[in-house]
């Protein structure tokens, strides 16, 4: 970001966090943010059926006792897809945010920091960003082939620019601030400089990005799913089970609606998360938020 | 400015070669072959091979790589594998239904987002923000092709007020053109909204609490002027840098809007031209890609130099 | 499994409706096809589209009629009293559709260049003394040494089928594309509206003459009643629905049979086989890596695979699918019986069989590599229901999720698992593309690196294919065709899940829609 920025000084935040009492969105943004890992978490114990057991006879049937949510076209539950495809597409998002970030965040300080450097690697930033996102996924999941840590891969490698940008513009911003020249008169170390005034400037924006990435790397594997270059279909994500159903839509829409829902309900509570922590994380927002 | 300009507009052409040599190799390095899609799932490998010798596929990659370069130096992106046809010309035949769709959704996002954006933060907290939170969220969280279909199931089955899919270009008429692309445009635009609105209210929010919009504001100046003269023109970088970030991400909707749709744009031309591995296809709409957003990009940058001046890269 | 093919009155139609149709305003038919057309060249291409393609562009010298006997269409045929000599001649009024007129040499050149490229096009080569034209309008064929399939795979409509081309287009190189479409079909191509992958647009011939016998598949008169023919792809079946629904798209080539509820509600939509013929959906083992290079893992896999429940969840609704050992196809002359025993009984049975069997044959936990494409609906399935029935027996399987171009590739591959290879795919052939121990690719036993994937190795099975082609009467052929059956079930060449129908959804105003061993254009009018 471009504005001429804060004074963060650094510190734990965990004071900040716990200054006021949360806004009741927030609080329900953790309640199913929770149930969600739960659902990861305890796939096995909460589903009905193996995730993967077909039954050819009792293909594209209506939710009943024993199917709570209806079967898809294998014949396989769908409720208890949708339990399993938890922990596939909580692991994409966060894989995809974490890697992007632990990627980006070291790349975009250097480029900030040292001229030297920037040149060089925001071209080659530029280079990877201007390819689109969803082409380089699909090349290099048939590259590499099919797999849950292809998929986190392809997805994350076009996330990295986005990163980088992010942080290397609020570093130049912050390297003009008052503050930062006189650190560096007073002899700061530029490694000392970067840690306690430059990184705390990052976190906000990048927690915002991050739900970002999060959010998209989650419909990037749904999207990839749909054009069919996707996870294989044994393991559920929701991305696959919406991407399968799709075909079914007009005969039986919840196939795709279950896992949209839990989805939407997932990334709803994600960004929602991503919003009470910037509005405490930066200070300029305290007083003002909701 | 004008050297800065120049200046950046040089730095694009290694940005263009990387992104040339990257593809290169990434799609040689995929498996598949472009011969088997000439020849069908049927064909045995030595109908193969002799298509593969026909198409110069057998010769080493440095070497067609120089080829493919040298060629493009003078203008010729080469023929697609597949159809043999030129592949500007291809592109040429796609590119309309491409752009159109695009600009709607363009039109759909500025025309919901930026007042959405502005009143959300001017009401922090208030329905509207809300609301602007709530769709960002609807917006970010269903697959497009979701959207799509009940865009479809609603406005083009149930209430028949639009055509269910397809597209007719702007010679046939303005009325069929805009008729058949409006639901498309809604459905891409629909992330875009969800981004532009959120983006808006979050660089606003940081803006407003900028000295030069308390003082604005102790001047007695009105509430409009103050949040669209002072407030969103200096909320409006980060707005763009989203809007050029966010080129990447309509690529993709692009592609999946087409196939929902059943728009025939370079999007679904170059989703089959990487399932039938036509290189030269893939290379050029990549490159064509590419160089719009190093465009896009470089007009935001120079914006960010003209509005700041505390950022000087000379 | 009671069984229904829905040939929906076709032949009725057909024969009620044979009057000329009246000359209205330009009659446009819009269609979806099952595939989109990217590549032209139909004698390059052994894809379905591309064959349907070529039957719009161009002609045949024979036809094949609904008994699947050849019958004349571009030339009427002599065949001398040894059986050695076959003398075609040319029509009167065949023109190409650049105007010039089509000539011997023509056809001498693209019998060649056909036979140069099909896989029993280079067979019949062999026992080829000479291909000559005579006159303008006279070409014989010479044999070397007696070859009883000359007329048949000259009429034949799978792939690929001999199309016929001016000579100067015949004589592109191997492996090159023709560079136009010339043929004499009944329709042109319009170059100018094609778009690859996306649209193709055929004008009616007006030129052309059709024959003055009825129309039986590809032979006879091929009486065009449409101006022009517009061919999308659509790359999503809801998509394709709505737009026929809405009246955009009259035809759609083939639906996904679970939505057909959805159609049969709306009476001006109606349903069917157009196709008359079905497909035959294989799962095909590598027989040069292990575990599958050892016959009795193959035979205990191929007791673990079971027919009903692999088109089940393929297909759904059991009247569009039929179940049969025949590997020709259910319903053609060679169909028989020989190896049922290996799809006998229950699939309970069969597992517990495909156990016992597993255990004797010595397998040592290799892992299966199954390949799996993502993109192509009708063959998702398989491979998903394969590997569980496969692990219930006791193999180790892996699925490996890829796009069809990709399996396409490394179906090829003769490399081990880990360097690219694979221990099993699934795939269809189209009934007119196996009928016969000749055409069918996964009889080939020959093992070479020239064949089909998958390389069974098997003597018997070659001098067996060999001897067909110079049995001449039926008798004989069904005798050899039962043998070579029994053996690929007794050597697990490949396993036969079956053979389902391609159901088309059309608007109740179309009329005369003509059934063909492929979806053809001429009769059909509205």
């Amino acid at each position: 970001m471009s504005t001429p920025s804060n004074t963060v000084s650094g510190g734990l935040p965990r004071r900040r966090l716990l200054r006021n009492p949360p806004h009741w969105t927030t609080v329900l943004a953790v309640l199913v943010l929770l149930v969600v890992v739960a659902m990861a978490v305890f796939a096995p114990l909460l589903a009905n059926f193996e995730p993967t057991k077909l039954n050819a006879a009792m293909r594209l049937k209506p939710a009943s006792n024993i199917y709570w949510l209806g079967t898809d076209s294998f014949g396989r539950d769908l409720y208890s897809r949708v339990v399993y495809g938890a922990r596939v597409s909580l692991l994409v998002g966060a894989g995809v945010a974490t890697g992007a970030i632990l990627i980006g965040l070291p790349l975009g300080l250097l480029a900030g920091w040292y001229r030297g450097i920037d040149g060089v690697l925001m071209r080659m930033m530029d280079g990877l960003m201007a390819i689109p996102g969803i082409l380089l996924a699909i090349a290099i999941v048939a590259l590499v082939r099919g797999g849950l840590i292809t998929v986190i891969f392809a997805i994350m490698i076009p996330a990295i620019p986005q990163v980088v940008r992010l942080v290397r513009a609020r570093v130049i911003a912050a390297r003009e601030e008052t503050y930062v020249d006189a650190a560096m008169l007073l002899g700061t170390r530029p490694a000392k400089l970067i840690w306690k005034h430059l990184l705390p400037t990052t976190i906000a924006p990048l927690i915002v990005q991050g739900t970002y990435m999060y959010a998209s790397a989650i419909l990037t594997e749904a999207a990839l799913s749909f054009l069919g270059v996707g996870i294989g279909t044994e393991i559920p994500s929701w991305g696959n089970i919406m991407a399968e159903g799709r075909l079914y839509f007009a005969l039986n829409h919840w196939l795709v609606f279950w896992p949209a829902i839990v989805l939407s309900l997932c990334i709803l509570s994600i960004n929602l998360l991503g919003d009470a922590l910037r509005d405490r994380l930066d200070p300029k927002m305290q007083g003002r938020s909701p | 400015m004008a050297s800065y300009f120049l200046r950046r507009l040089l730095m694009a052409i290694p940005v263009m070669f990387f992104v040339a040599l990257f593809v290169f190799l990434l799609l040689r390095l995929t498996p598949g072959d472009p011969a088997q899609a000439i020849a069908g799932d049927q064909a045995t490998p030595a109908q193969l091979a002799a298509i593969r010798e026909n198409l110069g596929l057998d010769k080493p990659i440095a070497s067609q790589f120089a080829a493919w370069i040298s060629s493009m130096a003078e203008g010729d992106f080469g023929h697609s594998l597949i159809s043999q046809r030129p592949v500007l010309e291809m592109i040429g035949q796609r590119i309309g239904p491409t752009l159109a769709l695009a600009v709607m959704a363009m039109i759909f996002t500025v025309i919901i987002s930026l007042p959405l954006g502005v009143l959300a933060a001017w009401r922090h907290g208030g329905l509207v923000d809300r609301f602007v939170m709530a769709l960002s969220v609807v917006g970010f969280s269903v697959p497009i092709f979701v959207i799509g279909y009940v865009l479809i199931a609603v406005f083009a089955v149930d209430l028949k007020w639009f055509p269910v899919q397809g597209y007719k270009p702007l010679t046939e008429g303005f009325g069929p053109f805009l008729h058949r692309i409006l639901l498309p445009g809604l459905a891409l635009s629909f992330f875009y909204i969800a981004l532009v609105s959120r983006m808006t209210r979050a660089s606003m929010l940081e803006v407003m609490r900028e000295d030069y919009v308390r003082t604005a504001r102790a001047k007695g100046l009105g509430e409009r002027i103050v949040l669209f003269r002072h407030a969103l023109r200096n909320a409006a970088i980060p707005i763009l840098t989203v809007v050029g970030t966010g080129f990447a991400m309509m690529v993709s909707g692009v592609v999946v809007t087409e196939t929902v749709f059943n728009i025939p744009g370079l999007g679904r031309l170059v989703v089959d031209g990487v399932l039938a591995r036509d290189y030269p296809l893939i290379q050029a709409i990549i490159l064509l890609t590419a160089g719009t957003y190093v465009l896009i990009n470089l007009v935001i940058d120079l914006s960010y130099a003209l509005s700041d001046p505390r950022i000087r890269y000379q | 499994m009671t069984f229904r093919f829905n040939t929906f009155g076709a032949v009725a139609l057909l024969a009620s409706s044979l009057h000329a149709m009246p000359a209205f305003a330009e009659t446009t038919l819009n269609v979806v096809m099952q595939a989109p057309l990217r590549t032209l060249d139909p004698i390059l291409s052994t894809a379905q589209i591309v064959r349907t393609h070529g039957f719009m562009v161009f002609d045949t010298l024979l036809g094949m009629d609904a008994k699947y006997n050849p019958q004349p269409q571009m030339a009427d045929y002599g065949v001398s009293a040894d059986k050695m000599t076959y003398t075609f001649t040319l029509r009167d009024g065949l023109k190409w559709h650049d105007g010039t007129p089509v000539t011997a040499e023509d056809c001498v050149a693209s019998i060649k260049r056909w036979a140069a490229n099909d896989g029993a096009g280079r067979t019949m080569m062999t026992y080829v003394a000479s291909i000559e034209a005579t006159s303008d309008k006279v070409l014989v064929i010479k044999l070397a040494k007696p070859f009883g399939q000359v007329l048949e795979l000259l009429a034949k409509p799978s792939p690929v089928p001999p199309f016929m081309m001016p000579k100067r287009l015949a004589e592109t190189p191997a492996g090159k594309q023709v560079a136009e479409m010339v043929g004499s079909g009944p329709f042109r191509f319009v170059a100018e509206q094609y778009r690859p992958g996306d649209q193709a647009v055929y004008l009616k011939n007006k030129d052309y003459k059709p024959r003055s016998e009825p129309m039986s598949w590809t032979a006879g008169g091929k009486v065009v009643n449409v101006d022009k023919v517009v061919w999308k792809a659509m790359p999503d079946m809801q998509t394709s629905i709505n737009a026929l629904q809405s009246g955009d798209v009259d035809l759609i080539e083939q639906v996904t049979i679970d939505l057909l509820p959805l159609l049969k509600t709306n009476d001006e939509i109606k349903t069917g086989a157009i196709n008359a013929l079905g497909s035959q959906v294989t799962g095909r083992f590598n027989h040069r890596l292990p575990p599958f290079d050892n016959p009795k893992v193959r035979q205990a896999a191929m007791y673990a695979l079971d027919q009903d429940q692999l088109m089940q969840t393929a297909i759904g609704d059991g009247q569009y699918y039929k179940l049969c050992a025949s590997v020709y196809g259910c319903d053609v002359p060679l169909a028989s019986d020989a190896g049922s025993e290996y799809l006998k009984g229950s699939a309970k049975e069969r597992l517990a069989k495909a156990k016992e069997l597993l255990k004797a044959s010595g397998y040592d936990g290799t892992p299966v590599l199954m390949m799996q494409p993502t993109d192509l609906t009708i063959l998702s399935t398989q491979p998903i229901v394969a590997a569980e029935r496969l692990r219930e027996a006791g193999f180790k399987v892996d699925v490996a999720a890829m796009d069809w171009a990709t399996l396409q590739s490394r179906k090829n591959s003769t490399q081990q698992v880990a360097q690219g290879g694979w221990n099993m795919l699934f795939t269809y052939w189209g009934v007119s593309g196996i009928w016969n121990p000749t055409v069918h690719a996964l009889l080939d036993g020959s093992g070479s690196e020239t064949a089909w994937s998958g390389w069974p190795r098997n003597a018997r099975v070659e001098e067996l294919r060999t001897a067909f082609l110079t049995a001449s009467t039926l008798d004989d052929q069904k005798k050899i065709a039962r043998e070579i059956q029994q053996i690929a079930y007794d050597e697990g060449f490949y396993f036969n899940a079956g053979e389902f129908q391609s159901v088309a959804a059309w608007r109740a105003n179309l009329k005369n829609l003509q059934p063909g061993p492929l979806t053809l254009f001429w009769g059909v009018g509205k």
